[in-house]
């Protein structure tokens, strides 16, 4: 859907620029005149909420960082520091900590309408897969940047995720030697956790750049999941998509806004307000809630390797999505059998999210091997099946069809 | 000269040697430049130099426990009741997920001293609880009998016995 170039450069300086550094042309062409599919609807929109995210974790954690200490001793005074001395240092640090789990939740959704569309599928494999990666290296940064405030939920968490590692047949223990730079987490942790948490940012910033470009060649996936035949069902991205788009994220931050103002810790931990101690674990050790479900699928498991492999596998699975489905059809919309197995798949993973945060005993590992088994069916079993067996709806002749009725051919 | 460059495209030449010869020259530098680059994340000297400890046991009377620091780690030692000793001689080692006898596991009947770090995942067990009357972990609930080793739950192996010796009567040297 990459045309022609529409832009026009307008003045003696546009020109100049143009001929040597086309960079505004890329802009122009990219967010003002980009021919978008006349029917997205608000699913739509959480790219632009997730750019506003990344970017607002990027000023906020650059800020924080002038003010914290990356040190055993002062990083959990430091962190209160912030709290009680620095200027607004409390609205920086939950904007921040608030910030990541509103990051989380506008991936969940963007990924989530990209599994109900079928945004996956041809020609958009290369999209999905650098999307999978950003999510990776989100839940990177978000391990990474929990371990800096040095409470009691960070050096347990740490040390429940880099023993994940350990796992790992004949070097495990070397390797997580090496991570620890010690012979447990200790300050040479800390200190590198910190290094790192200030690059993956930058990593993503990265690929999100490669990802918007793998979005720009086949252009947009739409509700309808039928490609864009021609000029008449697109619109330009500018205002359509910027009004739009600047709409939802306006209700998106009315909603960070009252994480902020009015429940700032509702979403962590009131452990990670008692100084890490290396002698003592916390009864019952919880990673974000964002993180959840990959902790129940690790517990289900009475195996440490194989909890690990199946922890790692629930999400490398998502890399091989689009050969695992079968079907052509892309949107749910005409998949009536897709869409009861979408749903259950919704609720398989708010599920494992529920018995993520609950003590793995009893009922709850029950529970959670009935929805670790769903959730890898799903994508092993379910998808490529029912490509086969599912006879979809009749999928419309064009973008317009399906609002405008059936128009005779031009 | 042209003619024999010609004849000889098929072949390998004196050109081929030199291509893979460089290429062998840049990717063994670049391999001993990733090395220092790697291993700067491995224990420091400083980390290293705090390998040992002795620790006095005169304070702890039968059933007592104490738990000391070693290479950041907490260590667990616990003089055993004549009880606990029992129990952990009666289970037929066959029946363990990791069988190993209890007198492999301590020097002197009495004194259990092993790594007090889950072997799931690195959490540090409750002593004194769980099914096994021995110590518990919390995070994802393994159980360990009263010689530390592992009898139920995620974790695949005994608690860990550092090396040590018995410097004294009283006195253990770790490390």
């Amino acid at each position: 859907m990459s045309g022609e170039s529409t832009y026009n450069p307008s003045n003696g300086f546009s020109k100049w620029m143009d001929s040597r550094l086309p960079i505004l042309r890329l802009a122009h062409d990219s967010f003002i005149d980009y021919p978008t599919p006349k029917n997205l609807n608000y699913w739509w929109t959480f790219g632009g909420i997730l750019t506003f995210c990344l970017v607002t974790q990027i000023i906020t954690g650059i800020i924080l960082a002038m003010h914290y200490t990356p040190h055993v001793d002062f990083a959990f005074n430091s962190v209160e520091h912030i709290m009680r001395n620095v200027n607004y240092g409390w609205l920086i640090r939950y904007i921040h900590a608030n910030g990541a789990s509103m990051f989380f939740l506008a991936v969940y959704i963007h990924i989530f309408r990209g599994l109900y569309y079928g945004s996956y599928k041809a020609p958009r494999e290369v999209l999905w897969i650098l999307g999978v990666i950003i999510y990776l290296l989100m839940m990177a940064a978000a391990f990474l940047g929990y371990v800096l405030p040095w409470g009691q939920m960070s050096l347990w968490g740490a040390t429940v995720i880099t023993n994940l590692f350990g796992a790992i047949p004949l070097i495990g223990e070397n390797v997580a030697i090496w991570l620890w730079g010690g012979y447990s987490i200790d300050n040479p942790t800390l200190n590198r956790f910190f290094s790192l948490h200030y690059l993956i940012p930058f990593l993503i910033f990265g690929v999100v750049i490669l990802h918007i470009w793998a979005l720009h060649v086949p252009g947009n996936n739409n509700p309808v999941g039928i490609s864009v035949k021609g000029k008449q069902d697109t619109v330009p991205f500018h205002p359509y998509y910027t009004v739009k788009d600047g709409f939802a994220l306006t209700v998106f931050i009315i909603l960070f806004a009252y994480f902020i103002f009015f429940a700032p810790n509702v979403l962590g931990h009131a452990d990670n307000y008692i100084q890490a101690n290396p002698l003592v674990t916390p009864a019952h050790i919880v990673p974000e809630w964002y993180l959840l479900p990959f902790y129940a699928i690790l517990r289900a498991v009475p195996d440490k390797l194989g909890g690990v492999a199946l922890m790692f596998g629930a999400i490398l699975i998502l890399f091989l999505l689009p050969w695992l489905d079968t079907s052509k059809v892309r949107s749910a919309r005409y998949r009536p059998l897709f869409r009861q197995f979408y749903a259950l798949l919704v609720l398989d993973c708010l599920l494992l999210g529920y018995l993520g945060a609950q003590p793995a005993e009893g009922i709850y590992i029950v529970l959670a091997r009935i929805g670790t088994v769903y959730y890898f069916a799903h994508f092993l079993v379910v998808l490529p099946v029912l490509g086969i067996v599912e006879k979809p709806k009749a999928v419309p002749e064009s973008i317009s069809e399906p609002i405008l009725g059936a128009q005779p051919a031009e | 000269m042209a003619d024999e460059q010609n004849s000889a495209a098929d072949e390998t030449n004196r050109r081929d040697f030199l291509y893979l010869a460089t290429g062998a020259f840049a990717a063994i530098g670049a391999a001993n430049i990733a090395w220092p680059l790697i291993h700067q994340m491995n224990p420091d000297a400083s980390v290293k130099a705090l390998a040992s400890i002795e620790v006095d046991l005169s304070a702890i009377e039968t059933g007592q426990s104490i738990t000391v620091t070693w290479r950041g780690k907490p260590v667990f030692i616990r003089r055993r009741t004549a009880g606990e000793i029992a129990d952990a001689r009666t289970v037929a080692d066959a029946d363990l997920p990791d069988p190993q006898n209890d007198a492999e596991r301590v020097q002197k009947d009495e004194w259990l001293v092993m790594v007090g770090i889950c072997t799931h995942l690195g959490c540090v067990p409750l002593g004194q609880a769980g099914d096994f009357n021995g110590w518990f972990c919390p995070c994802h609930g393994s159980h360990y009998d009263t010689s530390g080793r592992i009898r139920k739950g995620p974790a695949p192996k005994n608690l860990e016995i550092p090396s040590y010796e018995f410097v004294g009567d009283s006195r253990i040297k770790i490390g």
